[in-house]
């Protein structure tokens, strides 16, 4: 049994006893790393030195008393970390060595005391959903390697996963922290848009961007959303608001629990194992005293064709900072200044990210404008009506995270569409900015995890966090670890 | 003239908060290049723009200055291009929803009053400075990025040159008044570019335009603008067609160079900034800016005209700089006399700033010295031509006039007895001089008078050395 | 049904700053046509009078005050820069 099968608040009380170190904790994460990192390929940078000096300095204090004191964590590497290589998974950005600055959840970490390990990989600036798009080695899936671990946050779940860390941070724009939670049979948390202070997340789609935990338990990811929620004044789409503390709304309790499952979650192209596993966890729910209906979002079968149209076209903006003048990678062939920016672009970017960098500039482009952008971002506003009218009757969405559970590495990287058909249940909740999570809830014939997805409403992360803390009590998913290996 | 000329203006101003407008980096010109930056200004991967307050405020007394109606609802969108010194490759700007409307100014040239028409007032970010260097590289400094900008778009209403001179003038002297911006050309705080188009009298439609750019004084902009407007009648007289170019202005051959051709319009990809939220404008908050705007030049003018009794020439020049206008009412509310304050104003304050190429502000000159001085001459103490001797000490020096008086011992002689003695003294040395007076010259007189001046060091009080000297002579 | 020529998408790499083959044209010509028919999907949907979403949160007036700060060093400033001289980016000359 491994330190990490421990829940924080366990650790906290085996710090506080003196039972362990802080350098235990992180030895048990380098020594793990070293035993699978080079199958699962969940770290693109370590940072081993520092976290090894701050464990030492952490020993020596005698006030153990902080949310996450000595708790080793992963940062998804489109996260900045001052004196940190941040890449994005980019050949762009291989050598930026130092953002000069920490965003600001890492700032909320060191505060709170945490030790970043190193920094997780990716698809390149978060545009992908199987990892395949990472452009250094793919990170694969701990419960099986010939596996995606899905995307783009394939390395934070898989190194929860796998038991290198205790808890990573993710990003998600259209499912890239839930679905890779569900691929790797983890708790990943979406939180409501504007919940998490965005500063220093590398921009992929501004308007759908959240930071968020992804952990083994409900309650550890409770834990570390308490710590990285909350106002920043450096992020003006952050909302003031007061952050509750999630952990106490753990209660187990779901009596009277108003549960909505829409049918186009559980339509024609979702998997038969999958949906038998949902229908099986509304059991559970029924057991709990929870009341479950089928519901409608009429608009979800619009939402991928609109997420696609409104995050490229921001990232068509947001990637075109990267023009190698004051970071990056600038091409050695550049003679002039827009050879510069075409030669440095051209060769620090893969095929995705230039594809949706295109589709976002045609997008934007004169003449294309109100067809495209400006007819999904109504769509957008229909695909928030439908969750504002579900939730005037009821607590939560619930539905599977994903379609299917995780495909072989290199099923799908040659249809962009088919790959894009795969966020077609998370997209919906970045449109609408409503938090939602995924959670454990059985594995397929193939032994692959199969994620649960709560959905709730804006800010009310402390239900959603209730409803996935008792089913979590009631089953034993999560207890469940993966023996990392594959047929190759 | 077989040509009308249509000419429109758009005016770049530098607003001169204390911060940039999306970032806390100072904002102050002349730096080293590249300190006062941060990693918002660089465009660094992960950084967000947070709107400083201070920019909406002056760009909202701008725009009310300039008479424009004030958007309740506004925002900002990304402008989409790649240039060395715009470090996210979109400037932050605004494109339907500018923060003033619908303004005019008037101007006036020969003696004609005439309304130009403000399109719009829009708010945005400055980009870094590019200069080329002489080893075939460009070189970026990125201290100018994210100064806050208005751009002001005039209507295509002047018709000359010499009006887009007017206008200009015009311009600046009243966002100079709002307290806004340094409008310095020199130091590019303020900036222009120039469209201009020319069309058959009676013709409706508007001729293909041209745009001028690198015009970097007022004068240049009229010079660019009179080249331009003889090129392109030079160009339709022969029978040819005016393309949609734009056009750089040489300052040594003072004519307008071909940069680019332009091929339909750019493609700028405008959409709503998702980093920042819509903004709100309430009357509250309009009403709260409009109460700070000082009274504009024309107000002032008029106020000169008809409550002062000021000429309208001298008038308009007080008013011309909102810091020349203080001074003068400064100068008054210390006791100077309002047509010897406007006078010494114009006369010799003006014309020692422009023998030095400096501005009021440089000066050690204060309104009170000033207002003191002009007392002194007024009450007698000091005369005019003393009053000169005063105000060089003054202008270089600072300081209380009457100290400077009784310190060089420049008060007037008005003492009777000691005047009577120092005349006595001439007219027994002068002689010749009093028969010529007696015989009807009066050279003679002013002859004395200049012995006497001379004798006191020009300090003797001239009405009294006037009288005594008739009175002394009359005695012999 | 709408798609994409491959003038249209090399004019648009040119707008994004991209240099792409030939072959890539052609891919993305392909990739970026079978998309954009998917999003055609959308004109389904009447749209009229329905406002476009940009912000999912209904906040105003976001502001900060106007107070100057200091935060990096000229010399950490260009830390990153693939070139720089005497305290300035230097990039190829923007002249031809």
């Amino acid at each position: 049994m491994s330190l990490f099968d421990h829940s924080i608040k366990e650790l906290e009380a085996k710090l506080h006893n003196k039972e362990i170190t802080v350098s235990d904790l992180v030895d048990t994460s380098y020594k793990r790393i070293k035993e699978v990192d080079d199958k699962v390929h969940a770290f693109l940078t370590l940072d081993e030195e520092n976290a090894r000096s701050k464990a030492k300095e952490l020993d020596s204090l005698e006030d153990t008393i902080a949310k996450l004191f000595g708790i080793p964590a992963g940062i998804k590497d489109n996260i900045v970390t001052k004196g940190l290589r941040t890449t994005c998974a980019s050949q762009f950005l291989r050598n930026f060595n130092d953002p000069l600055y920490d965003a600001t959840v890492v700032e909320k970490l060191n505060a709170e005391k945490s030790i970043t390990i190193g920094k997780l990989n990716m698809d390149e600036f978060a545009m992908g959903s199987s990892n395949e798009n990472s452009s250094f080695t793919p990170t694969r899936n701990p419960w099986n390697t010939d596996y995606v671990p899905g995307g783009s946050s394939g390395g934070s779940a898989a190194a929860v996963a796998a038991g290198e860390v205790l808890f990573s941070l993710g990003s998600d724009t259209g499912g890239s922290i839930r679905q890779p939670a569900a691929f790797c049979g983890v708790v990943g948390l979406k939180p409501t848009y504007g919940l998490v202070s965005r500063f220093g997340l590398v921009a992929f789609a501004s308007s759908l961007d959240q930071i968020g935990p992804l952990t083994r338990t409900v309650e550890d990811n409770a834990r570390v959303l308490e710590v990285i929620a909350g106002h920043d004044k450096m992020d003006a789409t952050s909302a003031n608001i007061d952050i509750p503390t999630y952990t106490e709304s753990l209660t187990g309790d779901v009596k009277g629990l108003k549960i909505a499952v829409p049918k186009e979650y559980l339509a024609e192209g979702v998997n038969p194992e999958v949906k038998e596993a949902v229908l099986e966890a509304l059991r559970v729910y029924e057991s709990l005293g929870a009341t479950w209906e089928e519901v409608s979002l009429p608009h979800s079968k619009y939402a991928v064709a609109a997420y696609y149209l409104i995050s490229s076209s921001e990232a068509s903006a947001n990637l075109a900072r990267f023009d190698g003048v004051r970071y990056g990678v600038r091409s050695e062939k550049a003679e002039n200044m827009i050879d510069m920016f075409k030669k440095s672009r051209s060769e620090g970017f893969g095929e995705e990210v230039k594809r949706r960098i295109m589709l976002g500039t045609f997008a934007l482009s004169s003449g294309y404008y109100d067809a495209y952008y400006k007819k999904a971002q109504k769509v957008r506003t229909l695909i928030k009506n439908d969750f504002d009218k579900i939730f005037e009757t009821y607590d939560v969405v619930i539905g599977p995270t994903t379609p299917t559970p995780a495909f072989k590495v290199g099923e799908k990287i040659d249809d962009p569409l088919t790959m894009y058909a795969n966020d077609i249940l998370t997209i919906p909740v970045n449109l609408a900015g409503v938090p939602g999570i995924s959670i454990p809830c059985g594995f397929s014939p193939d032994g692959l995890p199969i994620g649960l997805q709560i959905i709730g409403k804006h800010f009310d992360e402390a239900t959603v966090y209730r409803a996935a803390h008792a089913f979590e009590q009631a089953t034993d998913h999560h207890t469940k670890r993966p023996q990392i290996g594959g047929a190759n | 003239m077989n040509f009308e000329t249509i000419i429109g203006l758009e005016v770049h101003v530098e607003l001169k908060t204390k911060s940039k407008i999306f970032s806390p980096s100072p904002n102050a010109f002349g730096a080293e290049p590249n300190t006062n930056v941060n990693p918002i200004d660089l465009g660094y991967p992960g950084v967000l723009p947070v709107l400083n307050e201070e920019a909406v405020n002056f760009a909202m007394k701008a725009a009310m200055a300039l008479n424009c109606e004030i958007a309740t609802d506004t925002k900002f969108d990304r402008k989409n291009y790649f240039y060395p010194d715009n470090p996210k490759a979109y400037q932050i700007s605004q494109f339907d929803q500018p923060i003033g409307e619908h303004g005019w100014i008037e101007i006036e040239v020969g003696g004609k009053k005439k309304k130009i028409g403000i399109t719009r007032v829009h708010l945005e970010e400055d980009a870094g400075k590019l200069t080329h260097g002489e080893d075939g590289y460009s070189y970026v400094d990125f201290n100018r990025q994210g100064t806050p900008l208005i751009e002001i778009v005039s209507e295509p209403d002047m018709r000359t040159p010499e009006e887009a001179y007017a206008y200009l003038e015009k311009l600046k002297t009243i966002i100079q008044y709002t307290g806004v911006s340094d409008v310095k050309m020199q130091e590019g705080s303020l900036r222009c570019d120039a469209n201009i188009s020319l069309r058959p009298y009676g013709q409706k439609e508007f001729g293909t335009k041209t745009e001028l750019k690198n015009l970097n004084s007022f004068a240049f902009v009229q010079k660019g603008l009179e080249f331009e407007e003889k090129r392109q009648e030079k160009v339709l007289l022969s029978g040819g067609e005016i393309l949609q170019e734009t056009r750089r202005f040489d300052e040594k051959t003072k004519e307008t160079i071909l940069m680019r051709v332009k091929e339909g319009s750019d493609d700028y990809r405008y959409f709503p900034e998702p980093d920042l939220v819509p903004l709100y404008i309430d009357d509250a908050w309009k009403e709260r800016i409009r109460k700070e705007i000082p009274e504009l030049p024309d107000a002032r003018k008029q106020r000169y005209i008809e409550e002062l009794g000021l000429s309208e020439y001298d008038a308009t020049n007080l008013t011309s700089s909102k810091e020349m206008a203080d001074f003068f009412e400064e100068t008054v509310k210390n006791g100077a006399d309002i047509k010897l304050a406007s006078n010494w104003l114009m006369g010799e304050v003006s014309g020692y700033m422009n023998k030095h190429l400096k501005e009021l502000h440089d000066l050690a000159l204060t309104p009170e010295g000033l207002g003191k001085m002009i007392k002194l001459i007024e009450e007698g103490t000091i005369s005019s031509k003393i009053a000169k001797k005063v105000f060089a000490e003054l202008v270089e020096k600072g300081g209380d006039p009457e100290e400077i008086v009784k310190a060089k011992g420049l008060v007037q002689i008005s003492d009777e007895g000691q005047l009577r003695e120092v005349i006595t003294g001439i007219l027994n040395e002068n002689e010749q001089s009093i028969i010529d007076y007696k015989n009807g010259k009066d050279r003679a007189l002013g002859f004395l008078v200049g012995q006497v001046m001379k004798a006191t060091k020009g300090q003797a009080n001239p009405p009294m050395v006037n009288k005594i000297l008739i009175e002394e002579m009359d005695k012999r | 049904m709408a798609s994409i020529t491959k003038e249209q998408v090399k004019h648009v790499a040119n707008l994004a700053r991209l240099e792409i083959t030939e072959e890539e044209a052609e891919m993305f010509t392909d990739h970026l046509s079978a998309i954009i028919s998917f999003a055609e999907q959308l004109n389904e949907i009447d749209t009229d009078g329905i406002e476009p979403t940009t912000h999912v949160l209904d906040l105003k007036n976001v502001m900060r005050k106007d107070e100057p700060r200091h935060w990096i060093t000229r010399e950490e400033a260009l830390k990153n820069a693939p070139d720089h001289k005497d305290g300035q980016f230097r990039v190829p000359s923007i002249l031809e």
